[in-house]
């Protein structure tokens, strides 16, 4: 096989489509007498819920329904758990999931109280105001650390206790390795609430067919598939009853991966009026009604010897998982995971506990806790290297897992409830390369130089690793149309990731046609029906492969059709443009779409054991995730008068395994790092003592910009995955992961000479300012 | 209230409610949904278009504001159903990922080139502050605007 395609910046599909603006979003989704939805939400934290009035509001002009938690009925229920947790000894594990709509009890800002339904989404919006609802105030647990003290009210009174879950893993023994280090670091650290403004809102477009007996759905989620089953199982429909369709979804980034309650809502609605509805979330109800994540605090230790060797870790953590836990554990565990890098860390104690809040719900936001980890493990280590008189480049060094030590098993349980194990990786190589690439080793000149002209340059390098492309597992259909083109039918969702154009790479290699005759499609319950969704940076890996396992099928049956047609053996013939033909003799073969009309036969019988059509389904499901690893490495320019941070300089070097297409790839991992820039130091949820957001507009929360965001060197390093046949691993979430951490660090070494220390995320110039401040004050006149 | 827009090229008279977002009457009246809404604010320019000539926020203002304005969306960059170069140019560089900030930026990258035929990278970086793009960090942003303004090529990495 040649492989032309797979490893090749190869051009999207799906650009033309997106360019002239003729892509389907689910807000572009417009059906005969479609009605449509608003939503009334809490404007208080906490509080009973009285009475809920709508009677007003369903006098008004236009309205055609209002819906409230009493009129669900039957489908009142609080939802399922969406993933259950690890089987850890001794975890306590107390589920409270959200409900469609709140009864009794409200728990955030922005819990769906009602739903009105207008002929038109102004009159929608004008009727909310009309709905009055009778709130008895409750006190806010407004703050992660309060939520555990003695007085703090209950949020979910029936569990006795603000703790959703209490975890404790550990490997080797932590208190030996400390009795018997040479040196302790231990510090306290801070990562508070961000979000992920995925440029488009979510929405939710649900028709009923009555005549048809089904229910279509377009969802801007990234798994549709979970969500069909999850609708049938409710209303009492048969899977094939109901259609789920992601279409083309304007950024994903983890928060639609849900079951939101709109999701429930607003098909459950069309199927009681009998038309469509539509309801797209605006701008300021996302601040709100879309999952966020980031909040916990840290009280971390590491133990080393004194040339730098880490003999343990202890990391004793609180993790805010907002009013509602509905996504089990997967954000603090990834957190406790991913703390141990690709350092060798042979004593591990990792403790945490998940708290409520009457905070907006949290759920992964790409990276999905692992940058919490790799900001603690990376500061201890900057802290150890300080205290130790080493470089904080030596001191990694020193500690990397070698290339010999894979596969490693650290001996702890993973997010997808496999253990912790890491495949394979090389990471010095890729330490060495970053430094090259930020000019570390001149570094130290240019600082002073720099200084000598009143500037403060500082350099930051860290490293992280990203366990990705875990199970259970996805699929993918292969047809060879009589056309000629192929069509690849894959189950998840796509937000932008490039699925259209690496997925057909794939198929394209082994079929011998052109990448823009592959004809993807993803995210469709109709076009395929079983798999989970993209998530934790699987797309590549897991549907990846299973596209490498259709293909090789759908060859298959290519060479054995023709090779009985035109009596030649197998290896005689060539698949290529298109066609399969003789070895040598390019006339003498067949196109493929005449070839996939010869395998449906109109005369006589499919014989025995054979199927018709050129077509295969393969699936894939991985035992466990592949290890992507990398280190980031950037230049920063502090202002020490106004706190500014300018980054002058970034450079990624990254080991995602084997690259499919580096031009997506690189893409990936640049919007990655404008999100962890804007993690660190522009976006921050702003939230009071009462639990109201004070910044919920994207005129008081900072996404970065062009002006804000450098040009970022990217190089690629290929350590293959054995756990496909790809030997490819994720690279979704890479880019974001790592930012916060060497962030910190640049800024730390442009402020040297101020002393200034940063155990907490995110910054702001005012906040850098304030730090300045606080060490001039402590280090006196 | 009546009002007659030119929306790429072509007469639409219509009676629109005086509240009625302009964005909305392109996007649910006409079917014109090319131009993408994220924030209704103005913050976003994702809903960007030309009003005669210049780039506009669709949710800034209001349809009746439009009445005898000359309009034009993503959609009548390349009404012959291929691409404008500068379409061309963000397919190129990888100038997208999800697709949904893109025709906003179109919109405000078109009349700036038309202004500054031969930016440099911090010029288009300073045109392109308005837009907010969640996806690519804004590099191969930047490459595709050089690329369509003739300054690089693909294959040099010019930014
Ligand atoms: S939708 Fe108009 S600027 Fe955001
Ligand atoms: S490509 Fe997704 S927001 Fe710009």
């Amino acid at each position: 096989m040649t492989t032309r395609h797979f490893g090749a910046p190869v051009r999207r599909n799906e650009d033309a489509t997106l360019l002239t603006g003729q892509a389907t979003f689910v807000a572009d989704v417009r059906l005969e007498s479609m009605l449509h939805a608003a939503v009334l939400r809490a404007d208080v934290a906490h509080g009973v819920l009285g009475a809920v009035d709508t009677s007003a509001a369903r006098r008004m002009p236009g309205i055609v329904a209002v819906f409230t938690a009493e009129d669900l009925g039957e489908q009142w229920a609080p939802f399922p758990l969406l993933v259950p947790p690890p089987p850890i000894a001794g975890l306590t594990f107390n589920t409270a999931t959200h409900v469609p709509l709140a009864r009794d009890r409200v728990r955030h800002v922005g819990e769906p109280i009602a739903v009105v339904v207008a002929t038109d989404r102004y009159l929608a919006e004008d009727a909310l105001a009309e709905i009055v609802v009778e709130v008895e105030p409750l006190p806010v647990v407004a703050d992660i650390e309060g939520a555990l003290s003695a007085d703090a009210t209950l949020l979910h009174p029936h569990l006795g206790s603000n703790l959703a879950a209490h975890a404790v893993q550990q490997k080797g023994d932590y208190e030996h390795a400390y009795s018997r280090a040479d040196h302790v670091v231990s510090r306290r650290f801070v990562y508070d609430r961000g979000t992920s403004v995925a440029l488009e809102t979510r929405g939710v477009v649900a028709s009923w067919d009555a005549q048809s007996s089904e229910l279509t759905v377009w969802d801007t989620t990234q798994a549709p598939i979970p969500i069909r089953n999850a609708l049938a199982a409710r209303f009492g429909l048969l899977e094939s009853q109901v259609r789920v369709i992601a279409p083309f979804i304007g950024g994903g980034f983890g928060p639609k991966v849900m079951f939101y309650p709109e999701e429930v809502l607003i098909p459950w609605i069309s199927m009681r009026l009998g038309r469509p509805v539509r309801w797209i979330e605006d701008r300021q109800e996302a601040f709100f009604a879309t999952t966020q994540e980031r909040g916990q605090v840290h009280e971390a230790e590491l133990a080393l010897a004194s040339n730098g060797t880490i003999l343990g870790a202890r990391d004793v953590f609180l993790h805010d998982t907002g009013a509602y836990a509905p996504y089990g554990l997967t954000v603090p565990i990834n957190t406790q995971c991913t703390l141990l890098g690709p350092y060798r860390v042979p004593a591990y104690y990792s403790e945490f506990r998940v708290v409520f809040t009457n905070r907006p719900i949290v759920t992964p936001i790409r990276g999905a806790g692992r940058q919490h980890g790799v900001f603690v493990m990376e500061r201890l280590l900057d802290f150890a290297a300080r205290d130790l008189g080493l470089d904080p480049v030596e001191i990694r060094r020193r500690n990397y897992l070698r290339p010999d030590e894979f596969p490693h098993n650290h001996q702890i349980y993973f997010q997808d409830s496999a253990p912790l194990r890491y495949d394979s990786g090389n990471y010095l190589p890729a330490l060495e390369k970053a430094a090259d690439m930020i000019g570390y080793a001149e570094f130290g000149a240019r600082k002073s130089r720099a200084r000598s002209e009143g500037r403060r340059l500082g350099v930051g390098i860290v490293s992280y690793v990203e366990g990705t492309g875990i199970g259970p597992y996805e699929g993918v259909r292969i047809t060879v149309d009589p056309s000629g083109r192929v069509r690849l039918a894959t189950g998840v969702g796509t937000q932008g990731q490039g699925h259209f154009t690496s997925f057909a790479q794939i198929a394209a290699d082994h079929l011998g046609v052109a990448v823009e005759d592959v004809m993807v499609s993803t995210g469709d319950t109709r076009h395929f029906g079983w798999g989970t969704g993209t998530f934790a940076s699987r797309g590549a890996v897991v549907v990846g492969s299973a596209c490498e396992g259709a293909a090789r099928a759908v060859r298959r049956k290519i060479l054995a059709l023709a090779g009985e047609l035109l009596e030649v053996a197998e290896d005689d013939l060539r698949l290529a443009g298109g066609r399969v033909h003789v070895a040598g003799i390019p006339e003498r073969g067949f196109d493929l779409g005449e070839l996939a009309v010869r395998a449906n036969p109109l005369r006589g019988a499919v014989k025995p054991g054979t199927e018709p059509g050129l077509e295969a389904t393969s699936y894939f499901a991985p035992d466990m995730g592949s290890t992507a690893s990398g280190v980031h490495a950037m230049v920063v320019e502090v202002d020490a008068e106004t706190g500014f941070v300018d980054i002058l300089e970034y450079a990624v070097v990254h080991d995602c395994g084997r690259v499919i297409n580096p031009m997506i790839v690189e893409g990936q991992v640049q919007g990655g790092v404008a999100q962890g820039i804007g993690n660190a130091f522009y976006e921050h949820l702003d939230f009071d003592e009462e639990g109201q957001l004070l910044n919920a507009s994207l005129m008081d929360y900072l996404i970065p910009t062009a002006t804000v965001m450098p040009k970022i060197e990217v190089a690629h390093m290929e350590t293959p995955s054995p756990l496909n046949p790809l030997g490819v691993k994720g690279v979704g979430e890479a880019g974001a992961i790592p930012v916060a951490a060497a962030f910190a660090q640049a800024v730390e070494d442009a402020l040297s000479d101020a002393g200034v220390e940063i155990r907490e995320i995110p910054l702001s110039p005012e906040r850098v300012f304030e730090l300045i401040q606080r060490a001039d004050a402590e280090e006196g006149p | 209230m009546q009002i007659a827009v030119t929306v790429n090229g072509r007469l639409h008279e219509r009676s629109v409610e005086p509240r009625r977002l302009l964005c909305d009457f392109l996007r649910d009246d006409l079917g014109l949904t090319g131009t993408r809404v994220g924030c209704e604010h103005g913050a976003c320019g994702s809903c960007t278009i030309l009003v005669d000539g210049e780039s506009a926020r669709s949710c800034l203002m209001f349809a009746v504001q439009a009445d005898g304005a000359e309009l034009t969306t993503v959609e009548g960059l390349a009404p012959d159903g291929g691409l404008h170069p500068l379409q061309a140019a963000f397919r190129e560089a990888h100038g997208l990922q999800c697709g949904f900030c893109t025709p906003g930026i179109l919109m405000t990258m078109l009349p700036f080139l038309d202004e500054n035929p031969d930016p440099d990278e911090a010029e288009i970086r300073t045109a392109l502050s308005g837009n907010l793009c969640r996806c690519t960090g804004y590099q191969n942003i930047v490459k595709a605007v050089l690329i369509a303004a003739g300054v690089a090529t693909n294959g040099e990495s010019s930014q």
